[in-house]
């Protein structure tokens, strides 16, 4: 896709070299402070770092997984992908983007990690399924599995794009027959981002490469390997349809009352109380909606195990999916609470027979 | 049968088994299940109709949350000073917290108590302290079960409201279930499990209260254990 130059464009003269004025280019770097939530005086150090800083080769990987990340990260609108993989970064390989194929195209992901070891990121949509030696993806002739494992060897850093390569996804849901697992189990060695989410907000995906770029650090991750910028608070903590929560005002069914007047999703089964995303803050498709919005629950895309942790559409988790019993807590606990006061009502009459049936001079003497 | 009597009139002297912090800790924490409990199955099954009208006309969940934090900030507190008073207390303040399971006897009074509950013995055994299925229920069900509420809990709880909660409780606890939903509904099944034991406990008080051979229900108001007969 693009030549591999012996000393890389910076940015800035990449930008200039395609037509981009100074004035447009000093644009692009304030609205890329300000999608990053950054103070004003920023901008001039974006600006600064692409005009000094070679563009940063990413290589782009694609295992099991359904596109819906790429899609996603193609519709970002500040910044826009464009500018992204063409100012910012250098793509190099991407195998869904590219227009090169085959033999030269598979040559890159040799070529990048001996040119400049230690200096490119990996991005990694989808994840490798380990049984039957990976044979369940095999790309360019190879498992995926052995591919990611080679590039990821050089790499300065590594991003896990999506709830796949983060968490596991729908393909590691049990009973997970191909032993999908997410990247960190395969790579233990490098810095890995976890952006997760089923896709990642395109916005949070951008917003991502950006700071790595600018700063040349990698974000404050949280506990579970996140940007905590991004994924520091709940759905929930900042939904603006969280006053209704506290209130108590919830929607019963679909078309009633609550419904129409956007009340809380709560126990219709959304997922916001216990998902870790940036939906009700930057929400999706340049900030028009995200699905609460829309008035549908959240289904926790971007939690681990979020597909064995339905029904969508019920607050309780069901729970023993692996045994074929679907059961929620309180069905489980509360036919146990019921078996122990049966149990109670039995031992009690027995007791009672006992004790007033026993002989004189028997048992306790009172 | 034990051994022969020989003076009936006399029974053995009264023992004073539950010292005051024992006694509080038991009276205030048994409110706090109840609520916690109630609240706790509204949080998670909100089973209320709909209300209408603008927001800031009710705080109907706020204030079930509130009332939840409230009693899992007195249960916790509570469950610290009994925890202190393990050390500081006397030898039937922890009995409940340490099985003396490297004594013969110990397992002997266990057998022995399992055969009574059976039906299997006529006669149960003399027992100053909790009898030692009581012990291994309280520490297994209720200890337990309540530690691992108020780790679950307070992992929920930092979620929202960052803090202290977040730091001791959030950041490895949520990591630890893979994620909040799984904390979510196994604090929602420890809630069945410490409630099972309140259904036994509640029955079995009652029950040696009248069928044993020492007084049960009194004895955590006022501390001291009578016995209603004199052999050992």
């Amino acid at each position: 896709m693009i030549s591999v130059a012996d000393k890389p464009q910076t940015f800035y003269e990449l930008m200039r070299a395609q037509g981009t004025s100074r004035r447009s280019f000093l644009k692009f770097c304030s609205l890329t402070a300000a999608a990053l939530g950054l103070e004003p005086v920023y901008a001039d150090k974006i600006a600064h770092a692409m005009e000094t800083k070679p563009r940063l080769p990413v290589l782009w990987l694609h295992g099991l997984e359904c596109t819906c990340c790429s899609e996603s990260f193609i519709r970002s609108g500040n910044p826009l992908s464009s500018d992204v993989i063409l100012k910012m970064i250098s793509l190099d390989y991407d195998d869904t983007l590219m227009t090169a194929a085959g033999h030269d195209a598979e040559a890159i992901l040799d070529e990048i990690p001996n040119k400049y070891p230690g200096e490119y990121i990996l991005a990694v949509e989808g994840n490798p399924p380990l049984n039957e030696d990976g044979m369940y993806c095999i790309i360019g002739g190879k498992p995926f599995v052995e591919r990611l494992k080679s590039v990821a060897a050089n790499a300065k850093a590594v991003i896990a794009w999506g709830a796949c390569a983060s968490w596991g996804c729908v393909q590691a849901a049990k009973p997970n027959p191909t032993q999908a697992v997410p990247i960190d189990k395969v790579i233990t060695d490098k810095p890995i981002i976890k952006v997760p989410g089923c896709p990642p907000i395109a916005e949070v995906m951008t917003g991502v490469i950006s700071y790595i770029l600018t700063f040349d650090r990698l974000p404050e991750l949280d506990s579970r390997g996140r940007p905590a910028m991004f994924y520091g608070q709940r759905i929930h903590d900042k939904c603006y349809r969280r006053p209704h929560f506290d209130a108590g005002e919830f929607v019963q069914s679909w078309d009633d009352e609550g419904a129409r007047k956007g009340y809380c999703l709560y126990k219709m089964g959304c997922k916001g109380p216990t998902t870790y995303n940036a939906c009700s803050t930057v929400r999706w498709n340049g900030g028009v909606s995200f699905p609460i919005q829309s008035g549908h629950g959240c289904i926790g895309c971007s939690e681990d195990n979020f597909w064995d942790n339905g029904p969508f559409y019920s607050r309780l988790a069901n729970i023993g999916a692996g045994f074929g019993v679907e059961a929620t807590a309180d069905t489980v606990g509360g036919t146990a609470a019921a078996a122990a006061l049966a149990g109670v009502a039995a031992h009690a009459g027995a007791s009672a027979i006992k004790h007033f049936t026993r002989k004189p001079g028997e048992g306790d003497k009172q | 049968m034990s051994a022969p009597e020989t003076n009936k009139a006399e029974v053995h002297a009264p023992v004073y088994v539950y010292e005051l912090p024992v006694r509080l800790w038991h009276w205030v924490t048994a409110p706090c299940i109840i609520i916690l409990a109630a609240t706790g199955y509204l949080i998670g099954n909100p089973a209320w109709p709909l209300i209408a009208g603008e927001p800031f006309h009710h705080y109907v969940m706020g204030d079930i949350r509130f009332i939840h934090f409230t009693a899992a900030y007195i249960l916790g507190i509570g469950f610290l000073l009994r925890v202190y008073w393990v050390l500081m207390g006397n030898r039937y303040a922890k009995e409940i917290f340490i099985l003396a399971v490297w004594r013969k006897s110990w397992w002997h009074e266990l057998f022995q108590t399992l055969r009574w509950y059976s039906f299997q013995k006529s006669e149960p055994m003399r027992e100053v302290g909790h009898n030692p299925v009581a012990q291994l229920a309280i520490l297994a069900v209720f200890v337990l079960g309540v530690l691992f509420q108020l780790v679950t809990g307070f992992a929920l709880y930092g979620e929202g409201a960052g803090g202290w909660a977040h730091t001791l409780f959030t950041s490895w606890v949520i990591p630890l279930f893979g994620g909040s939903m799984e904390v979510h509904t196994w604090h929602h099944l420890a809630m069945w499990y410490i409630l099972i034991f309140v259904i036994a406990h509640i029955y079995l008080v009652i029950r040696e209260d009248i069928m044993s051979r020492q007084t049960m229900i009194s004895t955590m108001i006022s501390g001291w254990r009578y016995f209603k007969d004199s052999r050992s």
